[in-house]
């Protein structure tokens, strides 16, 4: 009996708890994606340099606020900094498609133009960031650092094994979940969110409606650019800031939006978690939850690791390939692409 | 279709214009800086031609070239590097059954889904691939490990067929090509986004194996000393009609080695480009490229005239892909070294696509020139950037930790000026430097 505790808590401080922070990180990052893709239709590249350049606001407010004496307590100064960091993204956000996409919208360009259009808003977010706070890495979480400690865990339960629960993936959780029911209470209550659906469901039967697409547009980017500073804060303190990590995250958030069902809100959240889950369990490495419940002379030698670590990315493309190849629309019936 | 009138001297005057340019350098800065610079634009001008076929003909949005580009390098170290015998001694018993599981884990899966067509099909084909993948593993791992532990400092790996270099290029093509099969078969005939984000996904794949597969290409450990098409510097600074030669032009003879070399390169890859490009044009002007441009414009009108959309999708797909493999097996060979690390979205995949638009999709001339004028423009932006920097924190006045961030930031300016430069084409003249060729009389 103790051994399979065992086994379960070492399962669920280093493959569930991990994947479930993850999870709703990419969640928050692939409603934003999917959000554009439903009003806007296309997918945009600069997502994940958009999730920087917020997160980055949030990093410098931070150290402002620090610098200044002001914080929290057990809480993150970040949290303080986060709606100063969702303004500043939301700014630059209406910025951009005020001087790049409502062009192409006028016209009625093709998608794929918005797409290139994205990769040269890329390339100046991208140099953005950079300049104001460099390339490095930066850790910017302060507070309390864990609401459970390992080794408290082990006095408590007696168990050999303990479960580190760290404050940053209960603020993620927890934030993550009122969020998306802000989100959800948004897009079917209120008259807003309702024209935001109706224009995405038809552009054109909206419009004979009296729907302003200015504004639905409009709103699409603030919640995008909120959703964006908010994921890419709480992926900051669960992990750490580097400009790269955060374009690199775009191929498990495109992965995301995209098993789902691109489009979908809800197939957004769900692909959130299938892909960090995919990712977090087919690389852990099984060798110390075997080891409790397997004999000792039944033990494979290796780690007991499906893929290396350094292939993460390709769990999220396979899933993807796998979902284009079985259900092209993703779980949730996305748009017919 | 509209037709843009534009000045028959145009195409003339803007090369003219840039290789005044490159000239320019020669003089001002040095001729061995003109060269490098020149080499590395017609490489780049190589693979925008390749993205050229994909878009321009086509209008598929590949945000992978890196990946193919990658392909392309390993294939110069795969061909020319000399073979490591003891690591293929005690590897190639393990990687021989390895190869042979995958064959049969890729049999069997295909034999099941040819035969059984009933439920569970889906589950039943998953459980033999993870059975295979098992096995597989169970084979390579102790023979990768094995050579991985040969030699590790110089070798731990295969090493390659010691064969010349040239023949890589070809062969990077074809891995390229090889690639392009296999992910146009699953993403072409969906949206174009769906191409744009499995591109991107295989091109990371791609580069996280070359990284991370030791065995294979050393991975991190990088390959160096790949064996030129040249003679190398060294070699003729020793030799006596070499130093007369220098003595004659009265210049150094270091100088003037580099420059034999570099202008050496520059002749094979101008043979290169040229090759690639009267196919391209040939393509371009035949039936072939015509029927491609009707795709391209009306896929629904096409389709009805009986063309297989996505069959031809995945022939220019294929071709492009295989140009850009191409060009990075030749810079893998001009660079003399294989550094995985170095590949990066930014730099070798999405400044391509700036290339492509700002030269003229769709225009072969264009796309060459297009690569001419951003690697050139990218070059050259960073000297100026940290100029403009240090200007502007020796004119106001600064605290010593602003100054220093202010110039260190300035290697990024360049990519705000790639952003600008991309937008402001795309707003402004969205056809390019030399815009696309179309029917003389507007079709109505």
């Amino acid at each position: 009996m103790e051994d399979i505790l065992n086994a379960l808590v070492v399962l669920a401080n280093f493959v569930i708890i991990p994947s479930l922070a993850y999870g709703a990180q990419l969640a928050l990052g692939a409603l934003g994606v999917t959000l554009i893709y439903a009003v806007l239709r296309f997918a945009n590249f600069a997502h994940g340099d958009l999730m920087a350049f917020g997160t980055m606001t949030v990093i410098l407010l931070t150290w402002f606020f620090q610098a200044q004496g002001i914080g929290l307590g057990p809480l993150p100064t970040a949290l303080l900094a986060l709606p100063f960091g969702i303004i500043a993204a939301v700014l630059l956000a209406m910025g951009t498609d005020r001087v790049v996409y409502r062009f192409y919208r006028k016209k009625r360009s093709a998608p794929v133009t918005f797409v290139i259009a994205s990769v040269g808003v890329m390339f100046i977010y991208n140099a953005l960031t950079r300049i104001f706070i460099g390339t490095s890495d930066i850790r910017f979480e302060d507070g309390e650092r864990f609401i459970i400690r390992a080794g408290e865990f082990r006095e408590w339960t007696g168990l050999a094994e303990g479960l580190a629960l760290r404050s940053s993936q209960v603020h993620t959780l927890v934030i993550a979940v009122v969020v998306v029911i802000a989100l959800f209470w948004f897009l079917q209550k209120t008259r807003t969110g309702k024209a935001m659906r109706a224009y995405s469901d038809n552009e054109d039967l909206a419009l004979l409606s009296g729907i302003n697409p200015g504004r639905v547009v409009l709103i699409t980017w603030v919640i995008a650019a909120a959703l964006a500073t908010i994921a890419g804060t709480l992926y900051g303190l669960d992990k750490s800031f580097r400009p790269f990590n955060y374009f690199m995250l775009l191929l498990p958030i495109f992965a995301s939006a995209v098993v789902g069902g691109i489009g979908q809100p809800f197939g957004a959240i769900a692909g959130g978690f299938i892909v960090a889950f995919s990712e977090v369990s087919v690389t852990y490495a099984y060798r110390r939850f075997l080891s409790h419940i397997m004999p000792e002379e039944w033990m494979p030698d290796g780690l007991v690791q499906l893929l290396s670590t350094d292939y993460k990315f390709a769990v999220s493309f396979i899933i993807l390939v796998l979902v284009l190849l079985v259900r092209p629309n993703g779980i949730f019936k996305g748009r017919v692409i | 279709m509209r037709t843009v009138q534009t000045s028959d001297y145009r195409m003339p005057l803007l090369y003219a214009a840039m290789a005044l340019a490159l000239i320019m350098v020669g003089f001002f800065q040095s001729w061995t800086v003109a060269l490098a610079i020149f080499n590395l634009c017609m490489i780049s001008a190589i693979m925008a031609l390749g993205v050229n076929i994909q878009w321009g003909y086509a209008g598929l949005f590949n945000v992978g070239i890196m990946g193919f580009a990658a392909l392309g390098g390993v294939a110069a170290v795969l061909v020319s590097m000399p073979p490591v015998p003891e690591a293929w001694a005690v590897g190639w018993q393990g990687l021989a059954l390895a190869a042979l599981m995958l064959l049969l884990t890729i049999a069997a899966a295909i034999m099941l889904r040819r035969s059984y067509k009933g439920r569970g099909r889906n589950l039943l084909t998953a459980v033999i691939i993870i059975a295979g993948y098992f096995a597989i593993r169970y084979f390579a791992d102790p023979a990768t490990d094995a050579i991985e532990a040969v030699n590790p400092t110089s070798e731990g790996y295969l090493g390659g067929l010691g064969m010349p270099i040239i023949l890589s290029w070809m062969v990077g093509g074809l891995f390229a090509a090889g690639a392009a099969y296999l992910i146009g078969r699953v993403a072409l005939g969906l949206r174009s986004d769906y191409l744009a984000i499995a591109t991107l996904g295989i091109s990371e794949i791609i580069l996280s194996i070359l990284k991370n597969e030791n065995w294979l290409t050393r991975g991190v450990k990088n390959v160096t000393g790949i064996p030129r098409p040249l003679p190398n510097e060294l070699a003729l600074q020793r030799s006596e009609w070499f130093a007369d030669l220098a003595v004659r032009f009265d210049v150094p003879v270091t100088v003037m080695s580099s420059i034999a070399v570099r202008g050496g390169f520059a002749i094979i890859f101008i043979i290169v480009l040229v090759l690639i490009m009267i196919l391209c044009e040939r393509a371009l002007n035949s039936p072939w490229g015509r029927m491609m441009r009707a795709i391209r414009d009306n896929r629904d009108s096409a389709a009805a005239m009986g063309k297989d959309i996505t069959g031809r999708h995945l022939q220019v797909f294929v071709l492009g892909s295989a140009v850009v493999g191409i060009a990075g097996a030749m810079l893998v060979t001009l660079d003399g070294q294989f550094t995985p690390t170095t590949y990066i979205p930014l730099r070798y995949t999405f400044l391509i696509w700036v290339m492509v638009i700002v030269g003229g999709s769709g225009n072969n001339f264009g796309a060459v020139l297009g690569g001419f004028v951003i690697w050139f423009v990218w070059v050259q932006a960073e000297p100026a950037g940290l100029w403009l920097m240090q200007m502007i924190t020796t004119t106001f006045e600064f605290g010593p930790a602003m100054r220093a961030h202010l110039v260190d930031s300035a290697a990024h300016l360049r990519m705000l000026l790639m952003g600008a430069i991309l937008l402001t084409v795309m707003r402004f003249s969205p056809r390019g430097l030399i815009p696309e060729k179309t029917a003389a009389k507007p079709l109505r």
